[in-house]
């Protein structure tokens, strides 16, 4: 018999259940503790990406990658890396929606004058995602934990002072968690050998950057279909002025717009590309042609359509890529500076290959 | 004892059904209150002129700023610390973000929250952004203090908004200040 301090009476058998309980539940609370992630480091050179003491030399089995439509921020010059764990794959199985192995690092560093930030995402033991950003001090020794709430307005000095954005926790999940995959620019057209020559912001390869290839011949990226092995993907198009269009409208519009079916984003306009399905484009041609846009410029009535083949002061697409109002502008955020190039390219697609008078569509 | 077991498993289910049921019109009650107490209707419901002066067109409850009321260029308003202007309706602001015009909050799918989530809502009030990932919500919406709700609050008003009767409202989308003079524009 076991007499408990306060007099009452439990059996032994008892005793060993209440014990085999509480260690359950001890067990339990351990798996929770392992399975949940711990803070964020208050510093980026603890969060895995560079070799212990430095802060910009990179760690063995960190990936440099480059997606060849990269997504236009103010021109800020970019560099992105990832870590995938020990022994883990990419399962491609669903080849426009990569599953990342648990321990899934990326990080992407925006520089100016200098380097001012750098984004991390992280994949969970649990497979959720979480999001943060490390802003760079001045003299560029570490950059540190944003709050975040981020910072509206962020003052940089140097030949020319600016304001920078540091975007919020909800403002990454406001791009990132709109497609299948919180993974931007890192999927098998991003990294596809067949790169678009004539892509906006192109950046070339680097001798230490990852394709899709690559990833491959190193088991890193598994299970995508064999056809799009045999070749890469590349988006269809009727000129090498629309493949680099379209290829604009995926990297910087296609993660909210991935479909009509999405009632996060109220205009059914689809513009990412999937790789799989070789009707991708003219879905994407279609949705331009017939989705209803409610557009109106100020003082008129009638709706500006989102194309208007020949016609680029009149069409929607390119009326709101060129606005930085708050309640026009496209993206919606990320971005204060319209892309001139990105509109003079879109601009040149509009008016001379969609031209009636001269398209062969 | 075989009757009393299967009386038992009758009641139990039938039980849990009716706590279903409480539960979600708990959250419904809940909802209208909040909705009630924060003031929702001040901004989303047309005020009209009643015999005791200005007062919410209930018929019109929570449909935003009326379509059919075209409104004119806002005044100018003198140096000094005056701000904004805001129309008879009360659902038209003008001020230094430009003019915004208050959501149409009942079920029509086509001009209210009726294709909405409650993921959607809960988006937009957390981020201060349309459904979470667009345009900024603009005053005098106060995105600062209805972000703070906890999340059993935003679902009832949710629960709530979904159960009032859906009016067909196709609200304008805000203008923009006319400094800026870039397009404005309407979209759902």
């Amino acid at each position: 018999m076991f007499v408990p301090r306060h007099g009452g009476i439990i059996s032994a058998m008892s005793f060993k259940v209440l014990m085999a309980a509480a260690i359950t539940a001890l067990a339990g609370m351990v798996f929770v503790v392992s399975a949940g992630a711990g803070p964020l480091p208050d510093r980026l050179s603890d969060t895995g990406l560079f070799v212990e003491g430095s802060t910009s030399e990179v760690r063995a089995g960190v990936l440099s990658f480059t997606p060849q439509y990269p997504l236009w921020s103010d021109g800020a010059i970019k560099r992105r890396w990832i870590y995938l764990p020990p022994g883990t794959f990419i399962d491609a199985s669903r080849p426009s929606a990569w599953e990342f192995p648990r321990g899934t690092r990326l990080w992407k560093e925006f520089r100016l004058e200098r380097r001012v930030e750098t984004r991390f995402i992280e994949r969970l033991a649990d497979g959720s995602w979480r999001y943060a950003t490390y802003i760079w001090s001045e003299d560029g020794q570490d950059a540190v934990l944003a709050s975040g709430e981020g910072i509206a307005s962020l003052t940089l000095n140097g030949t020319e002072p600016r304001q920078y954005s540091i975007p919020s926790e909800l403002d990454c999940r406001a791009c990132h968690e709109g497609p299948a995959v919180p993974v931007l620019g890192f999927s098998a057209l991003q990294l596809s050998s067949d790169r678009d020559p004539l892509a906006v912001h192109a950046e070339s390869l680097r001798a230490d950057d990852v394709d899709l290839r690559k990833l491959i011949e190193r088991g890193l990226v598994r299970n995508l279909p064999t056809s799009l092995i045999k070749t890469p993907p590349r988006i269809s198009a009727a000129s090498p002025t629309e493949r680099a269009a379209l290829g604009y409208l995926h990297g910087n519009c296609g993660q909210c717009h991935t479909n009509s079916s999405d009632a996060s984003v109220p205009v059914d306009l689809q513009l990412a590309q999937d790789v799989t399905d070789p009707a991708s484009t003219e879905k994407v041609l279609q949705s331009l042609r017939s989705s209803s846009s409610q557009f109106r410029l100020p003082g008129t009535t009638a709706a500006v359509p989102l194309v208007s083949p020949g016609a680029s002061h009149n069409s929607a697409l390119l009326i709101r890529m060129r606005s930085r109002d708050a309640s026009v502008q496209m993206p919606p955020l990320g971005t204060a500076i319209p892309d001139s190039e990105g509109l003079a390219l879109i601009a040149r697609w509009i008016d001379q290959d969609k031209n009636p008078s001269t398209s062969r569509e | 004892m075989k009757s009393v077991a299967a009386s038992f498993l009758m009641i139990v289910p039938a039980y849990v059904l009716m706590l279903g049921v409480a539960t979600a019109d708990d959250q419904v009650s809940r909802g209208k209150y909040l909705v009630t107490i924060a003031a929702c209707n001040d901004c989303h419901t047309p005020l009209k002129l009643g015999p005791k002066g200005p007062e919410p067109d209930m018929s019109l409850m929570l449909s935003g700023h009326p379509e059919s009321l075209q409104m004119p260029t806002a005044p100018s308003l003198p140096p000094g610390p005056w701000t904004s202007s805001f129309a008879a309706t009360n659902t038209a602001w003008a001020g230094p973000w430009g003019v915004s015009f208050t959501a149409n909050l009942t079920p029509d799918p086509e001009t209210g929250l009726g294709r909405w989530t409650l993921r959607n809502f809960k988006d937009t009030i957390r981020s201060g952004r349309h459904l979470g990932r667009g345009r900024p919500i603009l005053p005098p919406m106060p995105i600062p203090m209805y972000k703070q709700m906890t999340d059993a609050d935003l679902e009832a008003v949710f629960a709530y908004l979904q159960t009032i009767p859906a009016i067909s409202n196709r609200v304008p989308q805000p203008l923009p200040p006319p400094a800026t003079g870039t397009a404005a524009a309407t979209e759902h």
